[in-house]
């Protein structure tokens, strides 16, 4: 990569952060504004789009072109700016409620038409700006100021919905791992289509420690695999666990044990276009025993809408004989009054 | 074919337009084209030997010299976007939802690839606008298009165009509600919703097409105020001037007026995105212009910056700016005329698609001898400068409408001074010219 001709702080507005000291936004904002510095756009080719929430807040605080939206329509707002002008880099930010409930049907739909969007969702699985209402991706039972006696509802996996949207990319983080985050949101922004990024978030103040499983010192080598094209998919304190298929299922396996070798251990293709192992690395969770996927899990090649709208106008364009209004008016039937 | 060869005759018209039709119709097939001549002259000449010939002859119109073409109201509404996109130098962009009886025009925007339009059917009618707000914050001439449960749901994004203060057009071909309503049928009942459906104060210009083929100067016009002013205009047009066809002299792109877009100035020093010129308006900056980054968004903004904002002092400075540009567009609203007989006592006043029917009533009262005078209705916010001037002439001011009365109340409203007589019809179909001439000469025998 050429020499940046931004650093980090280029993309820091005048603006007082107003989130809460400790809040998992502080993190990812960095890593969003070191991935900006890392890529080639100009500073004023970046629009930064939200909805509302917690998370929503992000474009005041990035000195880019900007526009926080109304609850749920961030992904609308995005598309029709990048549909507009493909030239620009996108970016949404989104949360699990935003997103997922209110804007549910626009994030399924962005990612089906395939727009070059880089989609950041942030899943605290709670409302945090109204103050601690459950979400879509609570967790079954969980006591929140609105599920008094637990929740009685399934929650979505953000990512099994990407794939079930015919999602082309779906990367997963964590709020504190900025290196990481950083290195997946330049990814996401050189990966032509809706690229999607779930950054597990913690909320501080109403449903702390909801990621304490997967990040605690103790058991976070082994509840946390991080995967990368090409290679081979193994995690742990000593690097000695790993992934294999067993029938149609993934199992978790010792390197060193019944006769287990590193050679035996699945390679991550994050680029074939079959869904299948994809959804399964998606939906390992602690409780089974696996430990939950983070990386660029999916990043699958395919024509972008804009590309195709912009591709249509031109072979349009060069076979029509209406170039301009005055032809249009005058096309079809006619007749003259003398 | 026969038939109206003998329809040819009774209204005494050449044969030449059918002729002409046949032969372009079956070029390929000249036998085909030979046999419809010869049933279409069989039939005139029937007519001719059987002396069918009506009581009375229908004189030919004397119309205006020109090219001319058929357009039905929602072609014309898309056709007006287009140019107007073309006058401004700027792409269209128009996200919509297909409902009736709207759909066409985002068929017809769709079918415009070759112009460089950008037609984006999207998932619902909240996707259609809020992707036509992020199309004009990208610096398109951006229209969202729509029926009356589509404009309930787009409400809250209105308000985010208003309080954004960026350019947009919304289409609102009304039909009958509420709710679902009466879909395929025509009404004027979203007048209400238009001016006042959405939260907060929330002011955005209001017009009305009255023809099928004055959708198309309507559409410019909404584009024209949209652009210029920095606002969200809505065009209330119905089903039954988008369906209904009528022959139109094609306008040339020349004599389009003038449209001005607020760019920022590309040397411009400082960029305050909501500071105002002396009518309100505000400077567009979009993505990709070096050196003029900034945020705009849903919450209340500061005065001149558009930073995020809750000093109580500067929410209502901005709320009253916003009240104002649009009151300021006024200036630019042409004055209101009447037609029929001005000296008269008795004034019909309309709005929007009744024009027709309104026009051929008080014409045809004051061939019969009667004076009565009208008064029609384009712009409803704001109101022409002269409306109370000419309101506050009349005797008796009957308004005639397809609700329960809404422009009636709002002139009320506006211009209590007067007293306004309601005639409404909310049946899902157009006023007749009968019951509106049975109306007024109830009105006239009462004087």
């Amino acid at each position: 990569m050429a020499e940046s001709k931004y650093t980090f702080k280029d993309f820091k507005s005048d603006q007082e952060v107003r989130w809460c000291p400790g809040c998992g936004d502080i993190a990812i904002m960095m890593a969003v504004q070191k991935a900006m510095a890392k890529l080639d756009h100009n500073k004023e080719d970046y629009a930064v789009v939200s909805g509302i929430g917690c998370s929503s807040r992000f474009p005041y605080y990035m000195n880019t072109y900007g526009f926080h939206g109304i609850h749920g329509r961030a992904g609308v707002l995005a598309s029709g700016i990048k549909t507009a002008n493909p030239k620009l880099s996108v970016w949404q930010i989104t949360g699990d409620g935003d997103g997922l409930a209110i804007g549910g049907n626009h994030f399924i739909h962005e990612i089906r038409r395939n727009i070059d969007l880089n989609i950041i969702l942030f899943n605290n699985q709670i409302y945090g700006l109204t103050k601690g209402q459950y979400s879509p991706t609570s967790l079954f039972g969980q006591i929140t100021k609105s599920s008094p006696f637990g929740t009685i509802e399934e929650p979505f996996n953000p990512g099994e919905l990407v794939i079930g949207a015919k999602g082309k990319f779906f990367a997963r983080s964590l709020d504190n791992k900025v290196a990481e985050t950083t290195d997946i949101l330049v990814e996401a922004d050189k990966h032509k289509g809706a690229s999607v990024v779930e950054i597990l978030q913690n909320c501080v103040i109403y449903n702390d420690g909801a990621y304490k499983a997967i990040t605690s010192k103790e058991t976070r080598d082994d509840n946390q695999i991080w995967l990368k094209h090409g290679e081979p998919m193994i995690f742990g304190k000593e690097k000695n666990k790993g992934l294999i298929l067993d029938g149609l299922e993934l199992k978790v396996v010792k390197i060193g044990e019944n006769g287990i070798t590193k050679d035996d251990i699945l390679v991550h293709d994050a680029k074939i276009n079959s869904p299948y192992l994809h959804l399964a690395l998606i939906n390992m969770n602690i409780e089974d025993g696996f430990p939950v996927a983070f990386g660029v899990i999916r990043s699958v090649e395919a024509p972008t809408y804009e590309t195709l709208l912009e591709k249509q106008i031109k072979d349009v364009r060069a076979k029509s004989k209406i170039k301009n209004v005055d032809d249009l008016l005058r096309s079809g039937n006619t007749w003259t009054v003398e | 074919m026969f038939a109206l060869g003998m329809v040819y005759c009774i209204f005494d018209r050449p044969l030449g337009h059918s002729i002409n039709f046949f032969e372009r119709k079956f070029a390929k097939k000249p036998e085909i084209a030979e046999a419809n001549k010869k049933v279409l002259k069989d039939g005139f000449n029937y007519a001719v030997t059987i002396h069918a010939m009506p009581s009375f002859r229908v004189h030919t119109a004397t119309i205006e010299k020109g090219t001319y073409r058929n357009i039905n109201g929602n072609t014309a509404t898309a056709w007006g976007l287009l140019a107007a996109a073309e006058k401004a130098n700027l792409p269209l962009f128009l996200g919509s939802y297909p409902i009736t009886p709207a759909s066409e025009i985002l068929v017809e925007i769709e079918n415009r690839r070759d112009l460089g339009a950008k037609a984006f059917q999207a998932e619902d009618e909240i996707g259609g606008i809020v992707t036509s707000i992020g199309a004009s914050f990208a610096g398109h001439l951006a229209a969202t298009s729509t029926s009356g449960p589509g404009l309930a749901l787009k409400s809250e994004a209105l308000g985010l165009a208003v309080i954004t203060e960026l350019p947009l057009v919304v289409i609102d071909v009304q039909r009958g509600g509420p709710s679902t309503g009466l879909p395929t049928k025509t009404e004027q009942s979203d007048l209400f919703q238009a001016l006042f459906g959405r939260n907060g104060e929330s002011p955005l210009p209001v017009i009305a097409a009255s023809t099928p083929s004055n959708c198309f100067y309507y559409a410019y016009e909404a584009a024209k105020i949209a652009l210029e002013h920095m606002t969200p205009v809505l065009l209330l047009t119905d089903g039954f001037i988008a369906n209904g066809t009528e022959p139109w002299k094609i306008p040339s792109m020349k004599d389009m007026p003038e449209i001005k877009t607020q760019f920022v100035g590309k040397d411009e020093k400082q960029y305050l995105p909501y500071s105002r010129d002396e009518r309100m308006v505000r400077k567009w900056a979009v993505p990709g212009m070096k050196g003029f980054e900034h945020r705009i968004g849903g919450l209340e903004k500061m005065k001149d910056t558009g930073n995020v904002s809750y000093i109580p002092e500067n929410h209502e400075i901005m709320s009253i700016e916003r009240e104002k540009k649009v009151e300021y567009i006024q200036e630019k609203v042409p004055d209101l005329k009447v037609e029929g007989n001005a000296d008269a006592d008795v004034l019909v006043v309309g709005w929007g698609s009744t024009y027709g029917h309104l026009t051929t009533a008080v014409r045809e009262m004051n061939n019969e001898g009667k004076k009565v005078a009208h008064a029609h209705f384009n712009y409803i916010n704001p109101l022409p400068k002269n409306t109370n001037e000419i309101l506050s002439k009349y005797k008796e001011i009957i308004v005639f409408e397809l609700n329960l009365g809404q422009f009636a109340k709002y002139l009320r409203m506006m211009h209590p001074n007067n007293n306004y007589e309601y005639y409404d019809k909310i049946q899902g179909l157009p006023l007749t010219v009968t019951e509106i001439k049975q109306k007024v000469n109830q009105i006239l025998e009462e004087l």
